[in-house]
């Protein structure tokens, strides 16, 4: 096996795991609190990107100059805050109604929510895919042999560790984040020493839409076309990896982005690209089936 | 659940099913052409840019005094990109509606499941971008404007063979799309019998983003060129990834690549790369000029190749409608069958044995960020 | 009334239908047809999401194996006998149907014994990762025709067989669910570790209401099959299920009832939409955010279930009991 394309396909697979694992963590940290799939996911991602599309003209005018760096960091974190803002509202409008009925009822809604957010942004920017524009240089990085690292590349993983590590640190250290971990525990242990649950839930939907607005936004650097559908695959194939991490669990959700991602890309490298999509659930079916809390999932004894 | 109240919805269903709707409407003093295309979903940027094209082309000829002294009136239904909704949204325009005539789909697999009902009804159907042979196959009043599957592919095969000299060619497909599929078949078949070789297959998914694992193993085979039958969205994506890769030799496609989103997307990785086309937008004739201009006066973007197929379909309709004097549906099928040299924005159609359109193709080259023309193919 | 004269009636209703259709509009013959294949859908879903309280969400598949199986039988058929006499023809249909069904069946036993030690939202990705596994796998199947489709050559999908085969499901459902079994179903539902403790073989049960499912769905892909007369891989995703489990929950999960009134409303629903999307008085801005008719279906599904989270029909008990006290009061 030659070893130059072998790392090559490594690194193709690290960029899209990194994707895979920011929505992940989305998808975990409300299962965490609110033990629900939150289906419309996916589609905060394609929003975080149409966001970014929206907002790189007027940034434009603000950092004038093409490519400049802080440009593309306040589109970013611009797109970030109104995704946080979408995922705290669309929290507050539907899901919070809904919040002791069966959990087959939130994630029909939750279906039906990412049904309308999709067909809604079809409807005001059409269907045709958008061309998004380069905010930072896109070109291989030097000095690296026959290996082709791309800047976007480079990007993708560096912006994905810095928060990766910038959600470790609100989870671990703040007060909010303790919050979050103790209502995962036991909600009503939590009310009972005086959290405020919903402010708590309403914060965990915020994070998980704003590392969603962050991938879409990385995702589009590394591949400028995007488009209404664009949520559909990445979001269930990150659901998946934050199953095959152990649901709830956040680093798990980070490491089965990755494990995705790099499977994946090795299979269509080196077997079939035909089964791409195949992938990924026969990684889970089979996780599932030897060890069914994921990789990092604490097994939950159901009791009596 | 009470045992009556069932017993009671199994009987209910049953008498829906025998009660005998019917709608009866006057007689018109407009001619209802029907149109199913994908608006909504999947397959949208497709069916939404054929769809405005059609919409153009009746507006231009209602203004121009209609048909037979009567306007057109177009009735259009959402597929939703959903298997199964073609059938039932053409049994509603046939019966419902009363039209005289069903211009769609662009996706084979929708066409191939309404045809069968067109036919039935002896209603004539023109599919403006159904690229699967199979598709006129289905009978006597099945049509098409657009090229088949096998014209296409050989086109570029010969063209790779014969023009750019080059004997290894890698394909990559996608395997979602019967178009890009049919293509690479035919494309493989030519080669492979003139002397050429695949040096690889792969293949991906419409919707896929990324492709460097399927690119960097092309590369690894080294082709010399690599034929990318797919659509705009996922080929600028990857010929631009490719480039990045350093995979650096010609790419070659179809139709499908024509979108000013091409070059929009891909940008200058787009540079040098052939596909084979019904028009070249370069191309001075006056109708085609003023089909971009009004195109862009009316939707403020340029048409592609699914609009002006969508453009041509909805013409080519009228004029059959003229020659056969009447909607009368065999007369209609007639004066379709025997179109010649119906002067469209997609080429000049005549109507084969087989109902399909036989026109030439114009290969294009990509430079400067413009489709230019290279050398027409006859077919 | 015994449910077998019951099951005897709706068979001879569904075969006077069957009689009458050919007056009826095709479109509307169009829209029953759907209905009857979306009742024997959603029907056998509730066995699995609704009775049993395990999470399906890979049900289109199942419909794909059923759809595809039957379909390859009667297209090889349809080659070879091609004078075959109208009774015989019905005869192979009706077994290909049956065929297509176990096929189906098999392939629920086969992710189903695995699978069923999962539970809540594990066994519904699993069970939606088998459906996107079929869905490919059938895309890279070129003897089903792959991405070009599979055009099916026999068109016997009539009124009657579609209805008497709803009605089939109907009854089966109902009775097993009205059997010793069905209170092995609800226990499950209502506390799988209670069960065990009494010594149900939950497992067992599950599977049974899996592989029934799972029979029916692919009895249904038959029906479709052989009326749409074109199967593409792409008409058995994701989306295909969710809108069958939408028909389950809307109907009350566990209210055959109910389901069946769902699946009714629920086929007729766009039809309507498309109808409100045609009228010529609506404004010129309205009319895109109307034709888009997955805005407001989802807007109605999103609307729904907060306003009526137990299904339209939940209360369908309650009412009977209302009655059933108002006719006493009489």
């Amino acid at each position: 096996m030659d070893i130059t394309q072998f790392i090559q396909q490594l690194v193709n697979g690290l960029s899209l795991g990194a994707i895979y694992a920011l929505i992940a963590l989305g998808y975990t940290m409300v299962y965490g609190v609110l033990r629900f799939i939150n289906f419309a996911h996916g589609d905060i991602y394609m929003l975080g990107a149409f966001f970014g599309l929206g907002l790189a003209p007027r940034m434009q005018r603000i950092f004038p100059g093409s490519h400049s760096i802080p440009g593309a960091l306040a589109i970013l974190i611009a797109s970030m805050l109104l995704c946080a803002a979408i995922g705290v509202l669309i929290e507050r409008l539907v899901y919070r109604p809904l919040r002791d009925r069966p959990r087959l009822t939130v994630l029909i809604t939750a279906i039906g929510v990412s049904l309308f957010i999709q067909n809604v942004t079809q409807l005001l920017c059409g269907a045709d895919p958008k061309a998004f524009p380069e905010l930072i240089p896109v070109r291989a990085i030097e000095g690296l042999g026959d290996l082709t690292v791309l800047t976007s590349q480079a990007t993708v993983i560096l912006v994905t560790l810095i928060l990766l590590f910038g959600l470790h640190f609100i989870v671990q250290k703040t007060k909010l984040g303790m919050a979050m971990r103790a209502l995962s525990l036991n909600p009503t242990a939590c009310l009972l020493v005086g959290v405020n649950n919903n402010t708590v839930i309403s914060f965990t939907f915020a994070l998980g839409s704003a590392l969603a607005a962050a991938a879409g936004i990385l995702v589009a650097l590394d591949s400028p076309s995007i488009e209404p559908m664009m949520g559909n695959v990445p979001g269930i194939k990150a659901f998946v990896a934050a199953v095959l991490g152990g649901i709830g669990n956040i680093p798990g959700a980070a490491l089965g982005g990755l494990i995705i991602g790099v499977t994946e890309t090795l299979v269509v490298g080196y077997v079939s690209p035909a089964f791409r999509d195949a992938i990924a659930f026969a990684i889970l079916i089979l996780i599932l089936l030897f060890k069914p809390d994921g990789l990092l999932g604490k097994s939950e004894r159901e009791k009596v | 659940m009470s045992r009556t109240s069932g017993q009671v919805l199994v009987l209910a269903v049953l008498a829906l099913g025998v009660l005998p709707f019917q709608q009866t409407w006057g007689a018109e003093a407009v001619i209802k052409v029907g149109e199913y295309a994908s608006l909504s979903g999947g397959t949208a940027s497709f069916g939404s840019a054929s769809h405005k094209g059609t919409v153009l082309a009746v507006e231009e000829i209602n203004a121009a005094g209609g048909v037979l002294g009567k306007q057109i009136q177009l009735i259009t239904e959402d597929t939703q990109s959903k298997a199964g909704e073609a059938s039932t949204a053409v049994r509603k325009l046939i019966s419902q509606d009363k039209v005289v005539a069903i211009l769609g789909e662009i996706a084979s697999s929708r066409s191939l499941e309404a045809a069968p009902i067109c036919q039935e009804a002896k209603i004539p159907m023109i599919s403006p971008g159904s690229t699967n042979p199979k598709v006129t196959e289905v009978g006597d009043y099945i049509f098409r404007i657009c090229f088949i599957d096998p014209f296409q592919g050989t086109v570029m095969a010969k063209f790779a063979l014969d023009s750019l000299k080059v004997k290894n060619v890698a394909v990559l497909t996608d395997v979602k799309q019967d178009y890009s599929v049919g293509l690479a078949q035919f494309f493989r078949e030519y080669l492979t019998a003139h002397g050429g070789v695949v040096a690889k297959e792969q293949s991906y998914s419409s919707g896929d983003k990324d492709f460097r694992a399927q690119l960097t193993s092309i590369k690894s085979s080294k082709p010399e060129a690599v034929f990318l039958p797919g659509y705009y969205n996922e080929v600028a994506l990857i010929v631009k990834q490719a480039e990045q890769l350093g995979l650096k030799v010609p790419f070659l496609g179809g139709d499908g690549w024509d979108s000013s989103s091409l070059v929009e997307i891909g940008g200058q990785s787009m540079e040098g790369q052939y596909f084979s086309n019904h028009f070249s937008p370069e191309d001075n004739a006056p109708q085609i000029q003023s089909f971009v201009k009004n195109f862009q006066t009316k939707y403020n973007q340029t048409p592609d190749a699914m609009a002006a197929l969508g453009y041509d379909s909805a013409r080519f309709l009228a004029d059959a409608i003229r020659r056969a004097g009447s909607t009368d549906p065999v007369k209609l099928r007639d004066a379709l069958a025997s179109t010649k040299n119906f002067g469209g924005v997609t080429g000049s159609i005549t109507i084969n044995a087989q109902r399909n359109a036989t026109k030439s193709a114009d290969i294009l080259v990509i430079k400067g960020g413009k489709f230019k023309f290279m050398q027409t193919v006859a077919p | 009334m015994d449910s077998r004269l019951i099951l005897l009636l709706s068979l001879v209703a569904s075969g006077v239908a069957a009689l009458c259709s050919g007056w009826l509009d095709p479109y509307y013959y169009d829209v029953c047809i759907s209905i009857g294949i979306n009742i024997i859908l959603a029907v056998s879903l509730n066995l699995v999401n609704g009775y049993t309280g395990q999470f399906s969400l890979g049900h289109a598949g199942f419909m794909a194996v059923g759809a595809y199986t039957s379909a390859s039988i009667t297209n090889a058929l349809a080659v070879k006998f091609t004078g075959m006499p109208i009774g015989a023809a019905e005869v192979v249909f009706v077994l290909a149907l049956f065929l297509g069904g176990l096929a189906a069946a098999i392939a629920g036993l086969a992710v189903g014994i695995p699978s069923l030690r999962l539970r809540g939202d594990y066994l519904a990705i699993v069970t939606l990762g088998f459906g996107e596994i079929i869905r490919v796998l059938i895309l890279n199947m070129d003897f089903l025709g792959a991405a070009r489709g599979l055009s099916v050559t026999w068109h016997n999908t009539n009124f009657f067989w579609t209805f008497g085969l709803a009605s089939f499901a109907v009854y089966v459902v109902y009775n097993l669910v009205h059997s010793t079994y069905g209170r092995g179903f609800v226990t499950v539902r209502d506390d799988e570790i209670a069960a065990e403790a009494v010594g149900i073989n939950t497992t067992k049960y599950k599977v049974i209401a899996f592989a029934t499912a799972a029979f029916f769905a692919g009895l249904a892909g038959g029906l479709y099959a052989h009326y749409k007369q074109y199967l593409t891989p792409e008409g058995f995703n994701f989306f295909k299920s969710v809108d069958i489990v939408v028909m389950v929950i809307l109907g009350g999960m566990g209210s055959t009832a109910g389901v069946v009134a769902a699946a009714i409303i629920l086929t007729l629903l766009p039809e309507l939409l498309r109808m409100l999307s045609h009228l010529p008085w609506i404004p010129e801005p309205v009319q895109p955010w109307l034709e888009n008719r997955l805005i407001l279906y989802s807007l109605l599904l999103i609307i729904l279930m907060l306003t009526r989270p137990q299904g339209l029909f939940g209360n369908v008990e309650f009412l009977r009991k209302f009655m059933a006290a108002r006719r006493a009061g009489k």
